[in-house]
């Protein structure tokens, strides 16, 4: 069981994460932010493994990893 | 199930201003996990630069200055020695810290002052729309190169850590990047390891991150990871450069 929890609010939607994910489960959101973003959502809940990668490449900062 | 990775203590909850996709971002979280884990928190003093990361005391979560363009490193001397046992660390960007503050840098790596440089490398002038910087490749288009820097105009890219280690002082000198998953966990224990250099009186330390600068580059962000892997770091070799500790 893994997840994470991605802070809607600050993130810019870089694609980073999307991009570093090994198990491609995030996408992105249809509605936009305040700050104009659509930002980053886990999307395929049951293929997260919690490996960190998206942790590591977030420049702004906004994911959590749980274990 | 239990959070095992979030936002470290040494960063305040602030949303950074830096465009999407910065590495400025993805350093400053380096440096404050590396803070927390060395318990320095409390006693660390970082000198801010003109550049983008001007703005880093609004982002870290312990005390940080601001020095002028490029001066950080004398800023820093200024600190350390009056107060020796904080912690001191300067946070520049390739203009501030190899164009307008080259002889604040090399002097102070050739006293050998005992203060850490994180030099975040992204081969243009961010902050002020992309110009070309001391570091910008041969070839590359900046706002003052727009034909792409000549060497025959503008010179060569300065490879700071290189030029560095030719000085007795200089301790440790490492460069590192942030483009991928693997590189940023290396980047992070650079910096830890200059971080302790420091706090066991090793002397002068300086990791140079190669970064990026999506906007500035005119590229998207993931356009601008694979150009620091394809273009950038084939320029930079990543790599340690001098760890006078080993060769004792
Ligand atoms: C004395 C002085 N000269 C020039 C400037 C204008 N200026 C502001 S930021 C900057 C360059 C910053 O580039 P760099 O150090 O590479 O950092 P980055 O923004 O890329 O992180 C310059 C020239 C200034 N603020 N002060
Ligand atoms: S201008 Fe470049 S260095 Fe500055 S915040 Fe934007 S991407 Fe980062």
């Amino acid at each position: 069981m893994a997840t994470i929890k991605i802070n809607s609010d600050k993130c810019k939607g870089c694609s980073l994460c999307v991009n570093a994910c090994p198990k491609q489960c995030i996408s992105f959101s249809k509605q936009f932010n305040k700050t104009g973003y659509h930002w980053a959502v886990l999307e395929k809940e049951n293929d997260c493994i919690g490996c960190g990668f998206c942790y590591q490449v977030c420049p702004d900062v906004c994911i959590e990893v749980y274990r | 199930m239990k959070k095992i990775l979030s936002r470290p203590e040494s960063l305040k909850d602030n949303q950074m201003h830096y465009c999407p996709g910065c590495g400025h971002g993805i350093i400053h979280r380096l440096v404050a996990e590396a803070i927390d884990e060395l318990g320095v928190r409390e006693k660390t003093i970082a000198v801010a630069p003109v550049g983008c990361a001007v703005f880093a005391y609004d982002y870290f979560n312990f005390d940080t200055t601001e020095a002028p363009h490029g001066r950080p490193p004398a800023v820093a001397t200024g600190i350390k020695r009056t107060n020796p046992d904080k912690f001191v660390f300067t946070y520049q960007g390739d203009g501030d810290i190899s164009a307008i503050g080259m002889s604040e840098t090399i002097h102070a790596a050739n006293r050998g002052e005992n203060i850490t440089i994180i030099f975040v490398n992204n081969a243009n002038y961010g902050m002020t729309g992309g110009q070309m910087a001391p570091t910008t490749l041969i070839g590359q288009v900046t706002e003052t190169t727009p034909f792409g820097r000549d060497p025959k105009r503008e010179g060569y890219p300065i490879h700071l850590c290189e030029l560095l280690s030719s000085l007795t002082a200089t301790t440790y000198l490492e460069r590192v990047s942030i483009y991928n998953p693997k590189n940023i966990i290396n980047a992070k224990r650079a910096i830890k390891k200059a971080f302790q250099y420091q706090i066991e009186g090793k002397g002068f330390s300086l990791i140079e991150v190669i970064s990026n600068c999506p906007v500035d580059w005119g590229m998207t962000p993931l356009d601008s990871i694979k150009w620091v892997e394809e273009k950038f770091i084939e320029e930079f070799k990543l790599g340690l450069i001098k760890d006078k500790t080993e060769q004792i």
